[in-house]
């Protein structure tokens, strides 16, 4: 044998797959730069000398100034700090929400690829049926449930942080499909593996078989399927929040920013523009990541 | 075939029915109940007229009795009276579903003449400029918040232009077919433009997967046309995939057309749903939730159905 040819790991081959996708790369950086502006809310505030909170009524509507960057809104409140505060909301919802459905999705499809039968068969039309159901008017039903009648104590209901909780899982609810999916057919795919019937033959139960020998193998598309989600996932909170139904005022969100726009638009038109496009940018980088990472992660993938 | 299509009536049927059993649960955890709402507009009602009048509707029964009472009444051809119109709720809703089908067919209808010849033109020529292009767009399409893209188009074409009406339907009494399509032209643009990018990504790998056949490679050694081969031999069996997750979509397709309703004022099935919940209207956000299930369901029977006409292969034993 000749010197070994100078050897790259797998991660090293997917950093270098993905660096070649540009465009994922660019919304890696986008995200990185959104989140870190809206984790940096506070100082930002308080490097401006405003807060998000305080209302102006004199000052309603202010153009873009030194003290207000973009303005004020239609009750004198700083719209950049209100974005950014919205933004750490958003995401917080969207990162939360989309690894709770990553969690039950994992663990849906793990058991249904792994046993087969019947169990598959009842949770994967489950799924379907979950994914062909007109799903919006439903989660409207569920934001607007009486968290009293479903018997939760007291104190939680009037917790301040309630609508944050409610909409997380709302959207897990119904989030967890696509992973589901995915999942599924991978740990079906692996099961008939030799390593894994080796194990079978081992004597390994099928917790030990899922835990050690097949979740593992299923980082990738748990990685790919949870960027992905993460995207639908934020625009789910935006759109319960516009509605009324999700994030309440007057904590922020991206999409509750948006919920008076609508009568503002002749008057303010800048107003309904701000939130949207970081909504828009978000989730479109979250697509391009999904994107860049399945060509990256995929060991199929193909040169392109 | 008739086997396969009766099994599949019978598990829509199963599903609408764990669906009606599901949501009229939720209906009950709702704020309020028909007696709160009473009560609210008469101080005169005491608690003792509020319980009496909760055993006299059967409200203070148990759930599965009175989803059966619902049920049995519903099945009759009785399915209640609208709170906010107080008229029967078949009457509120048929005109209302006929605008929502409007506006979902001429959105599907637009959304698939733009994504057919898109997504094939992509797929011929994969990582080429255009199709770069395409596939920039159509993340574009499947990203946008479906309400700000609608704001949007109201802050473009009625507040700067002023050339189209910001929401609602032709005015009152009857107007003429361009009146009225006015109306329709900036809700339908919005729902193409949020469905059209995911049509077009279907149809694109769809395409790309049966370009990579044998049997396409086969039909350009024998010299068949660029085009020939396109239409012709791929698409047809492109299709088939395309069809299915249409049919898929349609659920998401009625998420969409809810918010473009509320957003445009437009007096369809999504707005009445939205405004029948936040106002209790109890009978008529169950029926119309139930319908909006069955919209769904039936369509995807439908794509079942045009799945085994495109593909002769599946025969359903």
């Amino acid at each position: 044998m000749t010197a070994p040819l100078p050897g790259r790991s797998p991660l090293a081959l997917a950093m270098a797959r993905f660096r070649r996708h540009r465009l994922a790369a660019a919304s890696l950086a986008l995200l990185v730069l959104l989140a870190l502006f809206a984790a940096a809310a506070p100082m930002i505030a308080w490097v401006l000398g405003v807060d998000g909170e305080t209302v102006d009524l004199m000052g309603r509507f202010a153009g873009p100034s030194a003290a207000h960057p973009l303005g004020t809104d239609e009750l004198g409140r700083d719209v950049l700090v209100r974005l950014l505060y919205g933004g750490r909301v958003s995401l917080l919802v969207g990162i939360t929400a989309a690894l709770a459905s990553a969690v039950i999705g994992t663990f849906i499809g793990l058991l249904a690829g792994y046993f087969g039968g019947r169990l598959d068969a009842l949770l994967m039309r489950l799924t379907d049926g979950i994914i062909a159901l007109p799903l919006l008017p439903l989660l409207i039903v569920l934001a607007a449930l009486d968290l009293g009648k479903l018997g939760l104590p007291e104190w939680l209901e009037a917790s301040e942080q309630i609508s944050l909780y409610r909409i997380v899982a709302i959207v897990a609810v119904v989030g967890w499909t696509t992973v589901a999916r995915l999942v599924r057919g991978a740990a079906l795919g692996l099961r008939e593996r030799d390593f894994v019937q080796a194990a079978i033959a081992q004597g390994a139960g099928p917790m030990r078989i899922m835990g050690i020998h097949i979740l593992p193998n299923l980082a990738s598309p748990i990685i790919v399927a949870t960027t992905l989600s993460a995207g639908n996932v934020i625009l789910l909170e935006s759109v319960l929040s516009f509605l009324g139904l999700g994030i309440q005022p007057p904590m922020p969100s991206w999409g509750n920013l948006l919920t008076n726009a609508q009568e503002l638009i002749w008057s303010a038109p800048a107003l309904a523009f701000y939130p949207g496009i970081l909504i828009f940018l978000t989730v479109i980088a979250l697509n391009f990541l999904g994107d860049g990472l399945q060509d990256a992660l995929d060991p199929k993938a193909t040169a392109r | 075939m008739a086997r396969f299509l009766l099994h599949r009536l019978w598990q829509s049927l199963l599903v609408l029915a764990v669906m009606s059993f599901v949501i009229y649960g939720l209906m009950g955890l709702m704020p309020g109940d028909p007696i709160d709402l009473m009560i609210s507009s008469n101080p005169n009602v005491t608690s003792e007229d509020a319980a009496r009048l909760r055993s006299l509707y059967g409200l203070d029964k148990p759930i599965v009795e009175r989803y059966g009472n619902w049920l049995q009444a519903a099945l009759s051809g009785d399915l209640g009276y609208s709170r906010a119109y107080a008229r029967p709720v078949p009457e509120v809703l048929a005109p209302a579903l006929v605008n929502t089908l409007w506006l979902l067919g001429s959105t599907l209808v637009l959304s698939i003449l733009i994504a057919l010849p898109v997504g094939i033109l992509a797929a011929a020529r994969p990582y080429s400029r255009l199709d770069y292009t395409v596939n920039l767009l159509a993340f574009a399409g499947i990203s946008v918040p479906v309400f700000w893209l609608g704001l949007l188009l109201i802050m473009v074409f009625a507040v700067m232009l002023g050339v189209l009406p910001a929401g609602g339907t032709g005015a009152i009494g009857d107007a003429g077919w361009w009146e009225r399509l006015r109306y329709l032209i900036l809700p339908v643009a919005t729902l193409t433009l949020a469905s059209v990018g995911g049509h077009t990504r279907y149809v694109r790998s769809a395409m790309i997967e049966v370009l990579r056949q044998d049997y396409i490679r086969m039909a350009r050694a024998k010299g068949v046309g660029r085009n020939r081969v396109l239409f012709r031999h791929a698409l047809r069996n492109a299709l088939i995939p395309v069809v299915t997750v249409l049919a898929l979509d349609f659920g998401f397709l009625f998420s969409g057309a809810l918010v473009t309703e509320t957003i445009f004022a437009y007096p369809g099935m999504g707005k009445m749903i939205f405004d029948a919940i936040m106002g209790n209207d109890f009978n008529l956000a169950l029926v119309a939730l139930l319908f909006a299930t069955l919209l769904t369901l039936a369509g995807n029977l439908l794509a079942d159905l045009a799945y085994a006409w495109l593909d002769p292969r599946i025969s359903y034993r």
